[in-house]
């Protein structure tokens, strides 16, 4: 039974952390009113483990999970769960699925897996929940109600009429930035399920909500988009702490909306580069966001990462593990009401390497 | 007498020398809307090979595609080049960091910097990066 974590703990623990051959760890904090419901999870998210032909896959990203799954393993204090964000696989295949699977079987934690949209089009997530389970879901945690979602599905004309086969589908879906895709969306028979799952929650329980697409509309040209996003939000606004986990974009974003807090978590397997970096069309990033560094392709896993999360009084503190960089940490501040970057949100605590262009 | 024929035979060859440029229009440097229309097309050809090269898995040996990781060819930074490439240590111009890629993330060889394909890809990333002002040698 381990003890109520103080902050002290924590930060002993920290620094034990990194003295362990200097861990990256993403710690989400939460700093619960009753310590005894102080807890931390590890999420992990996109992959893209890719298969290039029969038992041969892309060594790049099969190394980004080995990676996070062996240090989310060394943890200490241990993390209750972990969460994985989506995109095991980079396109759905039984092969790749087994193997990503494979990976995360040497965790030592119970996982909570979510649906992205690279396990899903291929074959309509049929292997995935023979591996996973529930493409939904929800469940209880120390006084906190998860949820998690299928935050990837499309409109049911592109879905089952436009693609002659499933791996066609998968393809045209695969590319962010192709212009075939679908937007994301939840839809209307799981916001119903939605609906009725937080029916009998107090609304004063803390939610925290896990979605591959971010529940928000950022930028549609590459899918950081989910298309019933208002629709969503409305489900999730009279609970008093919501926090919305979303992996997809591959780098750092964060967004306070009403009393809705959004933390984006980052990839194993590679960063994306920020949309305003793309000069054919204007779009924006939640203004509150301080970028990550831009990513050094000359060092493999750059800009790629995982994280721990903290909970403690219903809203969390991410630590993002960032190898090669100064760790990242985003937690709530309760005097503004929205997530903070804890090194750099000021102005003139900006450094160089977070200007994209 | 001889004098004057030279003469007229100078004259007359130079009106026979130069009788193209009586019948035939300047072909040197007047083009014309319909050849603007069609260099235009023939680039955007190219242009679309490009983004065709860019996303199809093909370049390298084990199927990851510049699209990965360049949506939109976006983090490629055209403008910038030539510059000094500090993880290869010299100033480089464009193609030879898009064949560092190839070589590295997508575990392929080089192409040499005429080939169709590399002159594709660069009309590509350029394409997708146009109006952005040239600043050669910015990190």
């Amino acid at each position: 039974m381990t003890k109520s974590l103080t902050r002290r703990d924590f930060i002993k623990g920290a620094s034990a952390m990194t003295a362990i051959a200097t861990l990256p760890i993403s710690m989400v904090e939460l700093v619960f009113a009753d310590s005894s419901l102080n807890f931390t999870f590890a999420h992990i998210s996109d992959s893209h483990i890719q298969q290039i032909k029969g038992t041969k896959f892309v060594r790049n990203w099969d190394r980004g999970l080995i990676r996070a799954v062996a240090e989310t393993n060394l943890l200490n204090p241990k993390p209750d769960f972990v969460i994985y964000g989506g995109d095991l696989a980079q396109l759905g295949s039984k092969p790749e699925l087994d193997r990503g699977a494979e990976i995360m079987s040497a965790l030592n934690y119970k996982i909570y897996y979510s649906m992205g949209e690279h396990d899903y089009y291929e074959d309509l997530g049929e292997y995935w929940s023979k591996l996973f389970g529930k493409h939904y879901y929800s469940f209880d945690h120390k006084g906190v109600h998860f949820v998690v979602l299928n935050s990837i599905l499309t409109y049911d004309e592109w879905t089952y009429n436009r693609w002659p086969t499933g791996k066609q589908r998968m393809l045209e879906m695969a590319g962010i930035d192709n212009p075939n895709g679908s937007p994301f969306m939840v839809g209307e028979k799981q916001r119903d399920w939605l609906r009725q799952d937080l029916a009998n929650i107090n609304k004063s329980t803390p939610l925290v909500v896990i979605s591959h697409s971010p529940l928000q509309k950022i930028w549609r040209g590459w899918n950081f988009w989910t298309e019933d996003a208002e629709e969503v939000q409305a489900l999730l606004k009279p609970f008093k702490k919501t926090t919305v986990i979303y992996g997809h974009v591959h780098q750092i974003q964060y967004n306070q909306i009403g009393n809705i807090s959004f933390h984006a978590v980052m990839a194993t397997a590679w960063p994306w580069p920020y949309p305003a970096t793309y000069a054919q069309a204007e779009q924006y990033l939640p203004k509150i966001t301080v970028p990550m560094n831009r990513a050094d392709p000359f060092q493999e896993r750059d800009a790629t990462g995982w994280q721990f999360i903290n909970m403690a009084n219903g809203n969390i503190d991410l630590h993002y593990t960032l190898y090669d960089n100064a760790r990242r940490i985003v937690a709530f501040n309760t005097i503004t009401g929205q997530p903070e970057d804890m090194g750099y949100q000021a102005e003139n605590k900006r450094i160089p390497p977070q200007s994209h262009y | 007498m001889k004098r004057i024929k030279r003469q007229r035979f100078g004259a007359i060859m130079l009106v026979i020398v130069t009788l193209p440029c009586w019948v035939i229009p300047a072909m040197a440097d007047e083009f014309t809307q319909e050849d603007l229309t069609r260099w235009s097309g023939e680039y955007m050809t190219v242009v679309k090979q490009g983004r065709k090269v860019f996303t199809d898995g093909k370049l390298g040996t084990n199927g990851v595609s510049c699209g990965q990781c360049h949506p939109n060819a976006s983090n490629t930074h055209p403008e910038t080049y030539p510059k000094f490439q500090k993880q290869l240590g010299e100033v480089v111009a464009i193609w030879e960091m898009i064949n560092w890629c190839i070589r590295n993330p997508l575990e392929g060889k080089d192409l040499a910097a005429d080939d169709p394909r590399m002159t594709a890809l660069q009309a590509y990333i350029s394409h997708e990066r146009r109006g952005v002002k040239l600043e050669p040698g910015k990190h």
